[in-house]
């Protein structure tokens, strides 16, 4: 038995419950036999992923949905092997270049040029060309986004790219002005609820409005995870009546106790007790930015108004620093040494920090 | 390694009607290139007499560099030469040292063959000496740019070299200055309209008024951009069963451009009247400012343009002092080069926008 999310995932962009007018221009898109290179971007759990398979649906018919998992060997001009698991059909190919890190340019040259010198072999193919699906597309560095140039244009004819972000930020400008960029945006409040409906009816209970709700709540635009919350909830009380607290991932509620322990005392052998429980957090490979980001929008709820604009601050700068570095431990127990120190000033003297 | 090296022209004819028009409009010869004119000048002279310097061409993308420089190997060496005698090399090509000493050597030192007739009766000059195109050389590891030094020097008789890039600055000072260097400009307004009024005619493109002059105002110089944002607008637009004229709001959506009511939702968010000056009673509570953030976030748009527009509209207003408008305008540069350096999205965008608020606070 699969999870509600797969087993409800919609097939083809008909059955897309949100974003109708995005829904008709990619069927009419697809439809129209000129077919562009299109990067998806939007926050996760808004349906990128489930967009792009099911324009390839409305591509190539559900041929497409045979898929297969192959493991390519790459090789770098260094001679270091490079092994990356790769997702494909006969129509299209799926990877994650960000996974090889430094070495993702070498992924992508060598699969964009076999991809694009090969010819469609099927000649009952709907379409001429074969999609490469790029995930991630934001984590590529700059040289496999500066590779990715020029291949865009001349291979035109046999490959089409489908890149998938969450902003466009990352992406440089030559790629963007290359692409026909689709925003898909986190369902509305309304929206989340119709899906949570629909799944409720399919599974044949009733949903309650007051259950619902606080999925939504809980779960700030991530339908994705909305719809994970309600199979758990659904699993703990099955009648969903009454006054139902969502079980948040136990890292959350982690990351929470972190906050009220730095808030509580600050001391060194505090920060010490603090330390162990982040590399608890980081051992369990919850990645250190969004722990990072938990503790601080646990913070700014916490403190007073003075405080907050330093606490963002602070978590903004150090949260950089991190991207930056290598190490990531020693700047989350900077930030967290640092929110100490500004916490405990505000305590003593009434006053804060001018960090400018 | 055949899949690396002459320019492959493309392999299979393709249907005209599903052509890039970037491609399909590409200059053929130089004098079709837009409003470059010292530029043309200079090489319509070279094409004359037949000789060539080596060249640096750098200027922000899509004002017609790489055009230019195939246009002009098309005119010197005509289609059937073309193959034999140019090599063009782009940041999709391996351009290591290693390619630099074997393969770029390799083809600098051959003797370039004699000319035949050409294939389509007309007659190129074909001078002695053949091209080699180096697109995107910025992107070019300093040690593969030292490598060319010499080559460059030696095969100088029988090869010139074409280096094409966005920043000169990251050409190394003993390779710009072996060659002559060609500024292009951003394309003028009036001639840029001209190309692209001149594309839709012949592609038979039905569209509202004003929408041309929205494309060429988002595309910012920038023609490639245009030409690309008119032909996206007409595929979504002649896609369906009814085609329908293009439309402001398609090509508003089309380039990414966050819509003006979020920008002034953030705006009114930090105590600023859209389009008037500040106006603290606007002004939220920090909550207030994190909602309109996340709501940003959760809409899907990118920090960087959000930030880009704040700034454009932040900027131009009157009613604003000096300083705490020049400390806007500090906090929005540090937001942007943290995003660049890969910061969290939404905690740099609250950040940029908390020092916003609490520099135009102090007005």
């Amino acid at each position: 038995m699969s999870l509600w999310v797969d087993k409800y995932r919609p097939r083809s962009l008909d059955d897309c419950h949100y974003h109708p007018e995005l829904s008709s221009r990619l069927k009419s898109l697809a439809a129209s036999g000129d077919f562009p290179h299109i990067l998806f971007y939007g926050p996760s759990g808004a349906g990128k992923k489930t967009r792009i398979m099911a324009t390839l649906r409305e591509l190539y018919g559900p041929g497409v949905e045979k898929l297969r998992i192959d493991q390519r060997v790459f090789v770098t001009p260094s001679n270091r092997k490079l092994d990356v698991n790769v997702v494909q059909s006969n129509f299209h190919i799926e990877l994650t270049p960000s996974d090889v890190g430094m070495y993702d340019r070498v992924v992508i040259q060598d699969i964009l040029k076999e991809i694009a010198q090969t010819q469609q072999v099927d000649l009952n193919a709907k379409q001429k060309f074969k999609v490469v699906i790029i995930n991630e597309a934001d984590s590529l560095t700059r040289d496999a986004q500066a590779a990715l140039r020029r291949t865009m244009e001349k291979y035109m004819t046999n490959m089409r790219l489908i890149m998938c972000a969450n902003s466009t930020s990352k992406i440089i400008a030559p790629i963007r002005s290359r692409c026909l960029l689709v925003r898909v945006s986190a369902p509305s409040d309304e929206e989340m609820a119709t899906v949570l409906t629909h799944v409720a009816k399919k599974e044949r209970f009733h949903l309650p409005a007051t259950a619902s709700e606080s999925i939504i709540e809980a779960s700030d635009g991530n339908l994705r995870k909305a719809l994970l919350v309600f199979e758990a909830m659904k699993m703990q009380r099955p009648d969903l009546e009454g006054d139902i607290d969502v079980a948040r991932p136990d890292w959350e509620t982690y990351c929470a106790k972190v906050a009220d322990m730095i808030l509580q005392e600050q001391s060194a052998s505090r920060l010490l007790e603090v330390r162990a429980k982040i590399y608890e957090l980081l051992s369990h490979c919850i990645p250190a930015h969004v722990v990072l980001k938990t503790i601080a929008d646990r913070i700014v709820d916490k403190v007073d108004d003075e405080l907050k604009a330093s606490v963002v601050h602070y978590a903004a700068h150090y949260e950089l620093r991190m991207r930056q570095g290598s190490k990531k431990i020693f700047h989350i127990e900077a930030f967290v040494a640092k929110i100490m120190s500004v916490v405990k000033q505000y305590a003593l003297m009434g006053m804060t920090e001018d960090w400018e | 390694m055949a899949t690396f090296g002459r320019l492959q022209t493309a392999p299979t004819p393709q249907d005209p009607r599903l052509q890039p028009w970037v491609e399909k409009y590409r200059p053929k010869t130089i004098d079709e290139v837009s409003s470059q004119d010292n530029t043309v000048a200079v090489l319509r002279k070279s094409l004359a007499s037949t000789n060539l310097p080596h060249m640096l061409f750098y200027g922000p993308p899509g004002t017609g560099k790489t055009s230019t420089i195939l246009a002009l190997a098309r005119q010197l060496f005509g289609p059937d030469l073309f193959r034999s005698r140019v090599l063009e090399l782009n940041a999709s090509d391996e351009r290591g040292i290693k390619v630099v000493r074997e393969k770029i050597k390799t083809f600098a030192r051959e003797t370039p063959r004699n000319a035949g007739v050409s294939s389509d009766g007309k007659t190129y000059p074909c001078p002695p000496y053949k091209l080699i195109i180096l697109d995107e050389a910025d992107s070019m590891t300093q040690d593969a740019q030292s490598a060319l030094r010499r080559i460059m020097e030696t095969y100088s008789r029988i090869t010139r070299f074409c280096l094409v890039c966005n920043y000169v600055t990251r050409i190394i000072e003993p390779l710009a200055s072996r060659c002559s260097k060609f500024r292009f400009r951003p394309l003028a307004q009036g001639s840029s309209q001209a190309r692209i009024q001149m594309i839709a005619d012949s592609e038979g493109v039905q569209a509202d008024p004003g929408v041309l002059d929205l494309i060429l105002q988002l595309a910012n110089g920038d023609l490639r951009k245009a030409i690309t944002y008119l032909q996206t607008a007409q595929r979504l637009h002649t896609a369906g069963d009814s085609p329908t004229p293009i439309s402001v709001m398609s090509i508003h959506e089309i380039s990414g451009v966050v819509p003006t009511n979020v920008v002034d939702g953030l705006l009114r968010s930090l105590g600023v009247e859209p389009g008037g000056g500040i106006n603290t009673a606007l002004a939220t509570g920090f909550d207030g400012v994190r909602a309109e953030v996340r709501r940003v976030g959760r809409e899907g748009w990118s920090a960087g343009q959000v930030l880009e527009q704040l700034h454009d509209a932040l900027l131009p207003l009157a009613t604003i002092p000096t300083i705490p408008k020049a400390n806007a305008a500090i906090a929005i540069a540090e937001c942007d080069k943290a995003l660049c350096e890969g910061g969290d999205e939404e905690l740099q965008l609250l950040e940029c926008c908390l020092r916003i608020k609490e520099a135009l606070g102090k007005a």
